[in-house]
């Protein structure tokens, strides 16, 4: 499945700036591997050493929380559009 | 309820004239009260916008001067109220553009021991801060009082907001069950942000905040809206109650649960483990180079700050981001003194380059606290 990868500014310099990264995965965990191969760098940013998703990484599948879907194993259609939202905490200083 | 004056129904009448508003509307906003936490970039316009719209009282918490640097996006203080406290500069404002607000300041950090009494008067609480331990503070304290919490948050040129714990909908700890570890996410005095974003995400806060009041139209509550300026796009997702969160029952200590160290006065996180590094000071690191220390020296910020100023006894430039794709380049034979703005993003560069076995120092306070303390001359930023 083609799917885009929508990358947050917080996580940016991880990509050399890409916005936006395009992989071929049938599932979302797969697709995430396939990020990472491409920007390594990203990789404690997303999962933890045994793998699991960060809980302050949430991922969704177009407008849902993978964590309300099969998680990593949740299954992606052509087209879908995986998105990372990191926690921000930015607004006072 | 306080009915209004002649003089409120002619400073409001365009919300008069509006059936979602009215004078119904407008007496219970005059009724109301919101708690502001923070009166910087974001409290900025959404408490002009409160101000302006009649919310009949308003806290303010903060305990921060205002700086120059603040007036590129904190709107409600103005180069006359530099160096003056921001909640008798904010307070000014509100009163020069609405004397009809009552305008409560607490001039204290927001803490697990003072925020159940500093919240409990009002009937919402805005989210304007700018660091994990107090947004979860903000969060548990309405999840305990069973007050609607309108979210904000900004960085660089994305920004998320929502409204949390409203008519038994989603809190912050169901979008973020734990906070990430200190230092991952660099704050906005590091990684910049574009001036004009809290505008946008404040007012939006602020439209929140009205709605909640008046009970009128959709709220973000459920939703989570996420905007980027760059892209000018606005995206939003779905926000569902966690069922396997742990209840909230008592305010705890936020700074431990988001792993904020506590300052020991150690040089050295972990003497001699694997990974540790030394801290210097800007006058330690003075007075060695002084003596003949002559280390390989590492600037971890941007090229975007390193324009505006740098070391001239640099030798290279690596945003810290990019330290772990660079190794190689790096003297492993050289001591290697590490620098970004204010010692954060270099600390985290040190651990990398420890970690892989050079020999690092990280400058406590970066080039800004050298500017402060070694330097005069240097701008800072």
């Amino acid at each position: 499945m083609n799917v885009s990868i929508l990358v947050p500014s917080a996580l940016r310099g991880f990509t050399a700036g890409a916005a936006s990264v395009g992989v071929q995965a049938p599932t979302a965990g797969e697709a995430l591997d396939a990020l990472v191969a491409k920007h390594p760098g990203l990789a404690p940013h997303l999962r933890t050493p045994d793998g699991a998703l960060r809980s302050f990484v949430n991922v969704y599948r177009n407008d849902l929380d993978l964590r309300g879907l099969d998680g990593l194993a949740t299954r992606l259609a052509d087209g879908d559009t995986l998105i990372l939202v990191p926690a921000i905490a930015g607004g006072r200083a | 309820m306080t009915p209004l004056t002649h003089d409120e129904i002619a400073r409001y009448s365009r919300h008069l004239i509006l059936d979602e508003v009215g004078v119904e509307g407008q007496t219970r906003l005059k009724n109301s009260s919101v708690l502001c936490v923070g009166t910087g970039g974001l409290g900025s316009p959404l408490l002009l916008y409160l101000a302006a719209a009649g919310v009949g009282r308003i806290g303010i918490v903060d305990f921060d001067v205002v700086d120059a640097s603040n007036l590129q996006r904190q709107v409600i203080h103005g180069t006359s109220t530099v160096g003056r406290r921001k909640v008798l500069s904010a307070r000014d404002r509100i009163h020069d553009l609405n004397p009809h607000v009552r305008v409560d300041l607490y001039e204290e950090p927001f803490t697990a021991d003072n925020a159940e009494r500093i919240a409990r008067p009002y009937d919402v609480v805005v989210d304007g801060t700018d660091n994990f331990p107090t947004r979860y503070l903000v969060n548990d304290v309405c999840v305990l009082l069973g007050k609607p919490n309108v979210y904000g948050s900004i960085f660089k040129f994305e920004g998320q907001a929502s409204v949390f714990n409203h008519q038994g909908g989603p809190n912050y700890r169901d979008l973020y069950p734990e906070p990430p570890p200190p230092g991952l996410v660099p704050s906005c005095a590091e990684g910049g942000v574009l001036g004009v974003l809290p505008g946008i995400i404040g007012t939006i806060q602020a439209t929140e905040t009205l709605k909640v009041l008046l009970g009128v139209g959709t709220t973000l509550s459920g939703r989570l809206l996420l905007f980027d300026a760059l892209q000018m796009s606005f995206r939003e997702l779905k926000l569902r109650k966690d069922p396997t969160a742990p209840k909230i029952e008592k305010l705890i200590d936020y700074d431990q649960f988001c792993g904020v160290p506590k300052r020991t006065g150690s040089k050295e996180e972990h003497p001699g483990s694997v990974g540790s590094f030394a801290r210097l000071s800007p006058s330690e690191v003075a007075a060695r180079r002084a003596a003949g220390w002559h280390p390989y020296v590492l600037d971890v910020r941007g090229e975007a700050e390193a324009a505006i100023v740098r070391f001239d006894w640099a030798d290279r430039l690596i945003p810290h981001t990019r330290v772990a794709d660079h190794l190689a380049e790096l003297p492993r034979d050289r001591e290697i003194l590490v620098h970004c703005k204010l010692g954060g993003r270099s600390a985290q560069a040190c651990k990398v380059l420890a970690d892989a076995g050079f020999t690092v120092t990280n400058l406590e306070g970066g080039i800004v606290g050298w500017a402060k303390d070694v330097d005069p001359s240097l701008p800072t930023y």
